[in-house]
C-alpha cells in the first residue's frame, strides 16, 4: 500500500507540473473552444472566467483540508473567503494601504478571527458544528447586506480600490497577470495543503475523521488538531479571497452568502472529498460551469421548450442542484472515482 | 400459565449459530462462531471482557451486519431487519438496560406491546411490584435496579420464545442481584434464554448450558456443571477462580 | 409603550414562523440525525401552494374561506412532499450521514431554482381577506389581525404537535426513537415508518409556516424559506436537538432578541445579536437549553 503510494507520487508530481505549465500557457493560445467559451482563450473575458475557476479550485482545496481530510463539515467556509475579499478592499479604501500589505494584514486578521471562531464552534461536533459555522457566516452576510455601519456597500458591494493596486494588476489589459497570480496561488495552496495533509498532523486529521475517540485514547487532543485545520483552511481561503477581489474587480455580497458555502460543498463533492486534486478539479469545473451554464440556459434549444420545462432548465442552479443530487446518489466519491474506474478499466484491458 | 403457543420440541435446538463472522469497523470481532442453544434451557454465554459476547447478541438481533448463519426455529435471521427478528418472538434485555429515560415506566412498557399479542401486564407487575407503583414515574429517575426490572419487564411483556439477556446484574448491589435472579428464574420458566454474565456464580446458579468465547472464538461448549467442576478450566478460560 | 407591544407581538409572530420551520428540523435531526437543508424549500412550497390556491380557486368567493382552504391544501402538499422526500431519496442513503446532508443541499438548491424558474424571483403577494389588514387594539396598541392569526395558528400547531407526540402511539415511537432507535427496533417496531412520518409531519409544519410567512413577509419569493432556515438552525441548536419544547423556547428567544435589537439598536444588528446568543448558549450549555446530550 505504502509502496504503491510512493510510486504514484512521482507520477503525480509529473502530472502536476505538466498541468500547471499547460494552464500557464493557456492565455497565450489563440484557440477557440466553441460551446464553452465565447472568445478565444487569449481574450480577456475567457481569461477571467478560467482565472475564477482557478481561484475556486484553490478555495476548494482549502475546504477539502477541513471537510475532506479532517471530516469537519463547515457550512461557513464562505466567511474567511469573504473576509479576505472585503478586508483587503476595505483596508485599501479606508486606510490607503497598498494591495500587497493590505492582503497580508487581512490574512493575519482572518487567522486571528478564525482562532476565536474555531474555538467556539469546535465545542460542538458533527451536524451542530455545521449549523454553528453557518450561523457565523450568515451573521457576516447579513451585516454586509444590511450594512448598518455604512461600510460594506450593501447588496451593490464595493468596487476595487484600483489606485492602490500595483500597475501590473490593473485594468482589462492586465487580466493575464492576475490570471498568473491566481495560478501561482493555486499551486502554492496545493503544495501547502499537500504538505500539511501528508505530515504527522495530517495523519491525525484523517484519524479524527475516521474515529475521534481513538485519537483521544492515544493521548492526543483532537481539539488542537481540529483548530489547526480550521485555521489553516481559513487562512488559505482568505488568500483566495484577496485574488478573487482583483479578478472580478470588486467585492460582491454574493460571496458572503450561505449559497456560496453550499456551492463550495458542491465543488468538493463534485471533485471527490479527501483528494486534493479532486477538489481542485471540482472547484475549477464548478467555477466555469456556473459562469457558463447561464449561456446554455438562454440558448435557443431551451427557449424552444414548453414554459414549464424551459423555466426550470433556464435556471443554472436547478440544473446544478439536480446534477448534485444524482452525483450524491450514484457517484458518492465524486469525479475522482470516475477517473479511477476509467484508469482501472484501461489497466485491465 | 395458560398461554396458547406452539410447544417447543425439546429435542431440537431453538437457536443454531453456524460460522458467525462479525466485523465492527475494521476489527474482526467474531471469527466463525458456531454453537447451539437447546430449547427450553438457559445457556450462559461467558468470557472475558471484549471477547464478543455482546456482539453475538447484537448480530443475532440484526443490529450489526454479520456473515454466516443464525437459525431461529428454522428461520435464518441474517439479513432480516431487526424489528422482524424481534417479532418472531425474541425479547432483548440489553447491557446497561437502555430504558427510554425520557418516557414513563408505563410508556416504556406500552412501547413493548406487540400487535396481535396480549400484553402480560399482570405477570410483569406481579414479578416487579415496584414498577406497578411507579407507573407514572419517568424511567430516567429510577434506580439502577428498578431500571433493570423495567428492562426485563419489557422483554417479558410478550410471550417470547427466546430471551437474550446481557449482563443483568452489572453494577447492582448484591441484595438487588439476589431479588432479580429470583424473579428472573420464576419468570423464565420454560422459555429459552441466552444469558451473558460476568458473574460466574450467578451464571452457575441459573444456567444449565455454558458457551465460553475467547477472542471471538468458541473455546468451550457444554454443560455448566462441567465448567464449574473443573476450576482449572474455568480459571484458564475466564480468568477467574471460583471461591 | 404601544410600540413595544407592537414589536413584541410581531416578534411573537416571527417566533411562530421559526417554530413551524424549526420543529420539523429538530425532530428529523433528533430521530434520524439528518440535517435537512431542503427544509426551507418545503416552507417555500407551502407559500407557493397557498398563493396558487388564492389565485386560482376563484369558485370560492369568500377570501377568508379561500385562505382556510389554501392553508389546508398547503399543509397536505407539505405532508406529501416531506414523505416523498424521505422515501424516494433520503432512505437510499441510510447510515451515510454526510451524504444525506449533501443530498438535501442539492435538493434545496434545485427546488429554490425551480420556484424561480416557474414563478420568477419577485415576491408574489397573496390575495388576502380584508380582515387581515384591519387592526385589533391590544393594551392600547394597534395590532394587525394577520399577526394575531399567525400567532394563533402557530400556537395551535404547537399544541397539536405536543398532543400528537404525547398521546398517540406514533408519537410514543418517535419520542423513544429520538433517544435510542436501535432499542425501538429490538422491541419489534419498524422505526423506518416513523422516519417517513416525521419527514411528512415536518414538511406539513414547514408548509403551514410558508403559508403564514407569505402573509407575514408580504409575499412569497423562491428563497424566502431558505433565508429563514439559518435562523431555524439557530433555534434548533439553542433549544436542543430533538426537543419540541426546547424548539419553542429557542424560537421565542431568537425572534424576540432579533426584533428588539433590530428596532431599538439598528436594523441588521438583531440578526447578528442572535448569533452572539447562539455562541453564548454554546459556551454555557453545548447541548442546548432543553437538550439532553450534545449532538
Amino acid at each position: 500500500m505504502r509502496l504503491r503510494a510512493n510510486a504514484g507520487t512521482d507520477r503525480t508530481v509529473a502530472v502536476f507540473v505538466g498541468l500547471a505549465g499547460l494552464l500557464a500557457l493557456l492565455p497565450t493560445l489563440d484557440l477557440t473552444i466553441p460551446g464553452i467559451f465565447n472568445g478565444p482563450l487569449s481574450s480577456p473575458g475567457t481569461i477571467q472566467v478560467v482565472g475564477i475557476g482557478l481561484v475556486f479550485a484553490a478555495l476548494a482545496v482549502s475546504y477539502d483540508v477541513l471537510f475532506g481530510y479532517t471530516g469537519l463539515l463547515s457550512f461557513g467556509h464562505a466567511l474567511p473567503f469573504a473576509l479576505g475579499v472585503y478586508g483587503t478592499n476595505l483596508l485599501m479604501l479606508r486606510s490607503g494601504m497598498d494591495y500587497l500589505p493590505a492582503a497580508v494584514v487581512t490574512l493575519v486578521g482572518v487567522v486571528a478571527v478564525s482562532v476565536v471562531l474555531g474555538s467556539v464552534a469546535l465545542r460542538t461536533g458533527g451536524i451542530a458544528f455545521a449549523m454553528v459555522t453557518l450561523a457565523f457566516a450568515e451573521s457576516f452576510s447579513i451585516l454586509v447586506l444590511t450594512d448598518p455601519f455604512r461600510l460594506f456597500g450593501g447588496e451593490e458591494g464595493l468596487p476595487l480600490a484600483v489606485e492602490h493596486v500595483p500597475e501590473a494588476f490593473r485594468g482589462v489589459a492586465n487580466v493575464r497577470n492576475i490570471y498568473w497570480l491566481a495560478l501561482s496561488f493555486l499551486v502554492g495552496t496545493f503544495l501547502v495543503a499537500r504538505r500539511a495533509t501528508t505530515s504527522r498532523a495530517g495523519r491525525v486529521w484523517e484519524a479524527i475523521r475516521e474515529n475521534e475517540a481513538r485519537v483521544e485514547l492515544l493521548g492526543l487532543r483532537p481539539f488542537v488538531f481540529k483548530l489547526a485545520a480550521f485555521v489553516l483552511a481559513s487562512g488559505l481561503a482568505a488568500g483566495a479571497g484577496a485574488i478573487h477581489l482583483l479578478l472580478v474587480r470588486g467585492a460582491t455580497a454574493g460571496v458572503t452568502t450561505a449559497d456560496f458555502t453550499l456551492a463550495l460543498l458542491v465543488m468538493v463533492v463534485l471533485g471527490g472529498p479527501g483528494r486534493l486534486w479532486g477538489a481542485a478539479i471540482g472547484g475549477f469545473v464548478y467555477g466555469i460551469l456556473t459562469l457558463r451554464l447561464s449561456v446554455v440556459a438562454t440558448s435557443h434549444v431551451v427557449a424552444s421548450l414548453p414554459h414549464w420545462l424551459a423555466g426550470p432548465l433556464s435556471e443554472p442552479l436547478f440544473v446544478l442542484g439536480v446534477v448534485f443530487v444524482l452525483l450524491v446518489l450514484f457517484l458518492p466519491g465524486g469525479l475522482v472515482t470516475l477517473f479511477d474506474r476509467l484508469v482501472g478499466r484501461l489497466r485491465r484491458s | 400459565m395458560t398461554m396458547s403457543m406452539t410447544l417447543p420440541d425439546p429435542s431440537e435446538p431453538l437457536l443454531v449459530y453456524e460460522d458467525l463472522n462479525v466485523w465492527r469497523g475494521e476489527a474482526h470481532v467474531l471469527h466463525g462462531v458456531s454453537f447451539t442453544v437447546p430449547t427450553g434451557r438457559v445457556t450462559a454465554l461467558l468470557g472475558r471482557n471484549g471477547v464478543g459476547k455482546t456482539t453475538t447478541l447484537l448480530a443475532t438481533l440484526g443490529l450489526l451486519p454479520a456473515g454466516g448463519r443464525v437459525s431461529f426455529a428454522g428461520t435464518d435471521l441474517i439479513g432480516l431487519p431487526t424489528h422482524m427478528i424481534a417479532r418472531l418472538g425474541i425479547g432483548y434485555v440489553p447491557e446497561d438496560r437502555e430504558v427510554f429515560s425520557g418516557l414513563t415506566v408505563e410508556e416504556n412498557l406500552r412501547l413493548a406491546e406487540r400487535q396481535g399479542e396480549k400484553p402480560r401486564y399482570h405477570l410483569v407487575f406481579e414479578l416487579f411490584p415496584d414498577l406497578a407503583l411507579r407507573r407514572r414515574q419517568t424511567a430516567g429517575t429510577l434506580s439502577g435496579g428498578q431500571q433493570q426490572m423495567l428492562s426485563l419487564a419489557r422483554a417479558l411483556l410478550n410471550p417470547n420464545r427466546l430471551l437474550l439477556i446481557d449482563e443483568p446484574t452489572k453494577g447492582l448491589a448484591p441484595i438487588v442481584v439476589e431479588n432479580l435472579i429470583e424473579a428472573l428464574s420464576k419468570a423464565v420458566g420454560e422459555t429459552t434464554v441466552v444469558l451473558v454474565e460476568q458473574n460466574l456464580g450467578v451464571a452457575a446458579e441459573v444456567a444449565e448450558q455454558a458457551v465460553v468465547l475467547d477472542e471471538g472464538r468458541v473455546v468451550f461448549s457444554g454443560p455448566m456443571r462441567q465448567l464449574v467442576a473443573d476450576s482449572d478450566l474455568a480459571g484458564r478460560l475466564l480468568g477467574v477462580s471460583i471461591r | 409603550m404601544t410600540t413595544f407591544i407592537l414589536i413584541t407581538v410581531t416578534g411573537l409572530g416571527l417566533a411562530g414562523l421559526y417554530f413551524l420551520l424549526a420543529s420539523g428540523l429538530s425532530l428529523i435531526f433528533g430521530l434520524m440525525h439528518v440535517l435537512n437543508l431542503a427544509h426551507g424549500a418545503l416552507f417555500g412550497l407551502g407559500g407557493y401552494t397557498a398563493w396558487l390556491v388564492m389565485d386560482r380557486l376563484s369558485v370560492v368567493h369568500d377570501p377568508g374561506l379561500r385562505f382556510v382552504i389554501a392553508l389546508l391544501v398547503a399543509a397536505a402538499v407539505g405532508f406529501g412532499a416531506g414523505g416523498v422526500m424521505e422515501r424516494a431519496l433520503i432512505r437510499r442513503l441510510y447510515g451515510r450521514l454526510v451524504d444525506q446532508v449533501l443530498l438535501t443541499v442539492g435538493l434545496g438548491l434545485a427546488l429554490v431554482a425551480l420556484f424561480g424558474g416557474l414563478w420568477g424571483y419577485d415576491p408574489l403577494v397573496l390575495d388576502q381577506p380584508r380582515w387581515f389588514g384591519e387592526v385589533t387594539h391590544v393594551l392600547g396598541a394597534r395590532i394587525p389581525n394577520s399577526r394575531l392569526l399567525i400567532l394563533l395558528v402557530a400556537l395551535a400547531s404547537f399544541g397539536g404537535l405536543l398532543l400528537f407526540l404525547d398521546r398517540t402511539r406514533h408519537g410514543l415511537v418517535i419520542r423513544a426513537g429520538v433517544e435510542n432507535p436501535n432499542m425501538v427496533r429490538a422491541l419489534g417496531i419498524d422505526v423506518e415508518r416513523s422516519f417517513t412520518l416525521v419527514f411528512a409531519v415536518g414538511g406539513m409544519l414547514a408548509a403551514i409556516g410558508g403559508t403564514l410567512g407569505a402573509v407575514f413577509f408580504n409575499g412569497i419569493s423562491p428563497a424566502l424559506g431558505t433565508n429563514q432556515l439559518v435562523f431555524a438552525f439557530i433555534v434548533v441548536v439553542i433549544g436542543g436537538m430533538g426537543s419540541v419544547a426546547g424548539t419553542a423556547l429557542g424560537a421565542l428567544l431568537v425572534a424576540l432578541t432579533q426584533q428588539y435589537v433590530n428596532f431599538y439598536a439598528a436594523t441588521g444588528l438583531g440578526d447578528v445579536a442572535v448569533v452572539f446568543l447562539l455562541a453564548l448558549v454554546l459556551m454555557i450549555r453545548p447541548q442546548g437549553l432543553l437538550g439532553k446530550v450534545a449532538p
